[in-house]
């Protein structure tokens, strides 16, 4: 969503869903995963929307649409494509929507080669390192020069960029372009990005998606035809999506493409429109947007990289647009070293940019825990979060943590990753002894959210307050409280430290007001410096008010505004029934507090509502500024026939007609010219294991995807008949993520007890295995025992001839807790996403047979005999 | 009480005589339930809050009494969730007061078989030292000739179930420490 649109959030909120005509849900179970936003779903059902489920599984979602669409796992791309040429071909895209506020009248580069020219590769492919060279993918005439200038020029660091997350920096803006690009807006020009759209998914047809997904054309024409009916001036469309699209290899892809799609049709910025990314973490996307990720500062600002960048004005040059609202980059990072160091932080010291530490490549999870693993030593927090039962390849992750000087757990119980050093499966299996385990753990006690003052951001990027009710019991602390005192203690213990590399730890503004009988620092004090202060210490009221010039202090910079006037601005809880659908007086969105992003697109280029039915924010000639339901997503008094004019910068340098206000062009991105690792159109390709190769090209899978082949994560050889089912996983309504929230709690261990898979009553035949019974599930990780449910919901697929089963899994269990199981994690192989690093959870091969798995030394050998029958030790 | 009395107000009685002759309510109800309130009404203050698993962002309300959580609700104000809760958001109660919440500080030491009991202040002052000595330890000023000031020995998982202003404290110490493998559940 950031490549494309220039915020990486969900581009609408839950209750605008009821103004759909029509809702495609796709890689989410919203029923069940997400059951209170399902309402406003159902609410647009009520109003004749026509609703449409298009996943491997029949769900409760499922049950509630008008349409559902079985698919293969990991073939979504392939039936998002063929609709996107659905669109193209047949004409259904909205002209006059796309020609103004889309890239597709840019022309590219002539060196540009597409999958169709190359089967299956990108122009500037390396086939030794697996990275894409983007510079072909540019725009032609545009001049990216002190961007991919530094780049060039070391071609290891380029490759070290490639591998961290820099695709990723786009999550809030899109790389920066200079020069004006070419444009032809008949769109006929052979290189113009409409073109080339087309050519690229001309082959996506609905013969191709029966092949490739297992769906059939009629059903197909069906999901089309609804789609393109509910588009245009008068209707509108939206898309929900959760992990089951981002899971995978090419998960940013997926999303893509449904951008693409959605952007064609004209369905971003309006009402009714866009698309909702369902999160399932009550603060996700606070979590990304003030980033406890290695790659990013607060506010999508990349952390900068060795040597790359020497002062804080090349990083900003080589890392931030020229043009748009990434234009003031060096405002936001200036103001947030301000709130870090105060006054330390000055002109003449460049603002303590070198107290920044550097990356050299990707340090996320799934790295750091093979450096465990290998290198071993160090420590490691972790805080609300149970890897060894809720990552990919379990047994990895309980590896590193064996092998490391310090573990530091913070959570409400002793989950599996408190105690995997006394009951982890290896100590079953004698892989590993208790006594010969040097890590020191720690388990410290947290507050739950009725124990502290706090925010959290849900999944419309909406701030909203919870207040503390009661003091936490005992020793448990809230997690403000534990890095507060932690920071104090430790600089009390280095204080009068004349070591250079304790400066930033002492230097650091760390006197946050403490309250209550356990000096619990001030939440709200905390959110005050998120919002950040001017020179006189007053709050700020909005992100443009920030200064480059070190007079200016904001830890977030798309959070200012929170604490504008000095008012806790999240807490606020006017009801909703005293307020219009869009409730702009309940708690606070980022940016600015607006609701619908890019909602200039909702008005037409001179700014008048497409329709009147959908009408949102308009410009009031009269007034000279935009109105509407909305904060509108755009200066408010810049009027439609605006133009920039010579040597304009940042968003002066945007036209009245540009909606996409964080992008370097202020358009929609049909094509990404710049900012994505693996490509910049989506192209289907297979899972890393699947039982199919890819029909449309020689290449198999996404061949710039993360792969780590190891010992101690084996991936399948392709084809085969050992592993010959395919598995997805999935959450329950009653339990959530690894069980840490749902599996000590009576209520809910009681509704959903006992870990299961889902078959088809084709499989069960096959496989002997029967309802209630017990399977085992292989793959050359481990194999795992649950409980058989045989259910029509999970139905056998026909691709390519051949008829394949797929087996749902649900990732809950784990050994500790009321109800116990194995966890559905254990089967998976670690391989990501390379823009993001996100792990392929949805879609992986495995073998099913009757019965209980083996015990103990058992389990490894049943387990080798797989590996030596596949020849997973050769591949 | 007389004997009519305590025969009049058996239930079916009450039930055959009285207007609830299906004895769905009033003919039913002991002087026992009768007297019962919910735990909504007695309490001595509610708290405006925000469910804490999913994203959606239900909003709820927090009933305390004797400086006791004794009831979370839907809170319909809410112009997202109008009131409802789904089965996890409805058990928030066992998940803030149940039996199964640890209220004490754990230590295994090396090598160790058994937890053992800390104080907080100690387990406090333990990893603050740790951290300062993975953190030197591990320290790397340089990587491949380029200037990196960091440290490789300190690491952290978590976030996403944490309010915004924790992450923010989380990600400056950090950052200042020079700790860079900082991540959390939006990658898993």
């Amino acid at each position: 969503m950031g490549t494309s649109f220039g915020r990486g959030g969900a581009t609408t909120f839950q209750q605008d869903l009821q103004n759909a005509d029509c809702i495609v849900i796709q890689g989410s179970n919203m029923a069940e995963c997400h059951p209170v936003g399902f309402q406003w779903v159902m609410e647009a059902k009520a109003r004749g929307a026509t609703i449409i489920h298009v996943d491997p599984r029949f769900t409760r979602t499922s049950a509630l649409a008008d349409i559902h669409v079985p698919l293969r796992v990991g073939t979504d791309i392939a039936f998002l494509g063929g609709l996107v040429n659905y669109v193209l071909s047949g004409r259904h895209e909205f002209r006059d929507y796309v020609v103004a506020y889309t890239n597709a009248a840019a022309i590219l580069r002539d060196d540009y080669r597409d999958t169709e020219d190359l089967d299956g590769l990108f122009s500037g492919f390396d086939p030794d390192t697996g990275h894409y060279d983007s510079t072909s993918w540019q725009y032609e005439g545009t001049d990216v020069a002190a961007a991919a200038g530094a780049r060039d020029a070391n071609y290891e660091q380029r490759v070290a960029i490639a591998q961290s997350a820099r695709g990723e920096t786009a999550g809030a803006g899109g790389p920066r372009v200079g020069g004006e690009p070419e444009r032809d807006e008949t769109l006929t020009h052979q290189r113009c990005v409409f073109q080339v759209l087309k050519r690229h998914f001309a082959r996506y047809t609905p013969e191709v998606v029966e092949q490739v997904c297992g769906v059939p054309p009629e059903l197909f024409h069906k999901v089309a035809e609804a789609l393109v009916a509910n588009s245009g001036r008068e209707r509108t469309s939206a898309f929900a999506y959760a992990v089951g699209w981002t899971q995978h290899t090419v998960g940013v892809q997926y999303i893509r493409t449904a951008a693409i799609l959605q952007t064609l049709l004209g369905n971003i910025g309006r009402p009714g429109g866009g698309i909702l990314a369902l999160r399932g973490h009550a603060s996700i996307q606070g979590s990304t947007d003030i980033p406890t990720l290695f790659d990013l500062l607060p506010g999508y600002i990349p952390m900068p990289h060795a040597h790359e960048h020497e002062t804080l004005g090349d990083f900003v040059v080589a890392d931030a647009a020229v043009n748009g609202f990434w234009g003031n980059m060096a405002s936001y990072l200036v103001s947030l070293l301000k709130a870090w160091w105060g006054e330390v932080a000055t002109e003449q010291n460049d603002y303590c940019f070198d107290y920044l530490p550097r990356l050299t490549g990707n340090h996320s999870s799934y790295p750091t825990v093979m450096r465990q693993v290998d290198e071993g030593g160090g420590g490691y927090f972790l805080v609300g979060e149970n890897p060894a039962v809720g990552s990919a390849n379990a047994k990895l992750q309980r590896l590193g943590l064996a092998n490391i000087d310090w573990l530091v757990v913070r959570d409400f119980s002793l989950i599996e990753s408190a105690t995997w050093w006394k009951d982890g499966p290896e100590i079953e299996t004698g892989e590993l002894r208790t006594e010969d385990i040097r890590t020191e753990v720690f388990f410290l006690p947290a507050a739950a959210h009725t124990e502290k003052d706090g925010s959290f951001t849900n999944t419309q990027r909406l701030l909203q307050w919870h207040h503390k009710a009661v003091e936490p019991g005992g020793d448990a602390r809230s997690d403000l409280w534990f890095y507060y005192h932690l920071g104090r203690i430790i600089r009390e213990k280095l204080a009068g430290s004349s070591d250079p590399r304790d400066r930033p730890l002492l230097e650091l503004t760390w006197d946050y007001p403490t309250e209550g009988p356990l000096d619990e620092p001030s939440a709200e004090a905390v959110l005050a410096e998120i919002n950040g202060f001017d020179a006189a210490g007053r709050p700020l009221s909005t992100f443009t008010q920030l200064k480059d010039d070190g007079s200016t202090r904001c830890g977030v910079w798309i959070y200012c505004g929170v604490y504008s006037d000095g008012v806790n601005q999240a807490a606020r809880r006017k009801p909703g029934r005293e307020q219009s659908w869009v409730a702009p007086e309940w708690a606070w969105a980022w940016p600015a507090n607006r609701r619908i992003l890019y909602n200039r697109a909702s008005a037409d280029p001179q700014g008048r509502p497409w329709s009147e039915r959908k009408a949102y924010v308009r410009w009031d000639a009269e007034q000279q500024k935009w109105t509407g339901h909305d904060v509108p997503d755009f200066e408010v008094g810049k009027a439609p026939d605006y133009r920039p004019f010579e040597g304009a910068r940042a968003q002066e340098a945007l036209s009245g007609i540009d909606p996409f206000i964080m992008q370097a062009d202020g358009k929609a991105w049909l094509f990404v010219p710049s900012g994505l690792i693996d490509g910049p159109l989506p192209t289907h390709y297979e899972p890393e294991e699947s039982p199919f190769d890819n029909l449309l090209y020689k290449r198999r899978a996404n061949p710039a995807r993360s792969r780590f082949p190891r010992k101690d994560n084996p991936y399948h050889p392709a084809g085969g008949e050992v592993f010959p089912y395919v598995f997805t996983t999935y959450r329950l309504t009653e339990h959530h993520t690894a069980g840490g929230m749902s599996r000590w709690l009576p209520y809910l261990s009681e509704l959903q007890p006992e870990m299961f898979c889902e078959v088809s009553p084709e499989l069960a035949r096959e496989r002997g295995l029967e309802h209630l019974g017990w399977a085992t599930i292989v793959t050359a990780r481990t194999a795992i025992e649950a409980r058989v449910f045989v259910t029509e919901r999970v139905r056998p697929l026909t691709v390519q001839g051949r008829t394949v089963h797929q087996i749902g899994l649900p990732y809950h269990w784990g050994p500790n807790g009321f109800v116990r199981g194995d966890a559905a994690n254990e089967l998976l192989p670690v391989t990501l996403d390379p823009n993001v690093h996100i792990q392929e959870s949805k879609a992986a091969s495995c073998d099913i047979q009757p019965g209980r798995r083996p015990r103990g030394r058992a389990l490894l050998d049943y387990v080798e005999d797989y590996r030596q029958r596949a020849h997973v030790i050769d591949s | 009480m007389t004997a009519k009395r305590t025969f009049l107000q058996w239930p079916v009685v009450r039930q055959a005589i009285g207007p609830d002759r299906f004895g769905r309510g009033a003919a039913v109800q002991s002087s026992r339930t009768a007297g019962l309130a919910p735990r909504t009404r007695t309490a001595d203050r509610v708290v405006g809050s925000i469910c804490p698993y999913c994203a959606v962002g239900c909003a709820q309300r927090v009933y305390v009494k004797d400086e006791q959580v004794v009831q979370i609700e839907g809170d319909s104000d809410s112009p997202i969730s109008r009131g409802r809760l789904c089965p996890k958001g409805s058990a928030s109660l066992q998940l803030t007061t149940g039996t199964a919440r640890e209220y004490r500080v754990r230590y295994r030491r090396p090598y160790g078989t058994e937890w053992e009991y800390l104080d907080l202040d100690t387990s406090m002052d333990m990893i603050a030292d740790r951290v300062i000595k993975a953190r030197r330890e591990f320290w790397e000023e340089e990587r491949d000739g380029k200037r990196v000031n960091r440290t490789m020995g300190i690491a952290s998982l978590g976030g996403a179930t944490l309010d915004n202003e924790e992450n923010y404290l989380m990600k400056k110490l950090y950052t200042a420490m020079g700790a860079i493998q900082i991540e959390n559940q939006a990658r898993i």
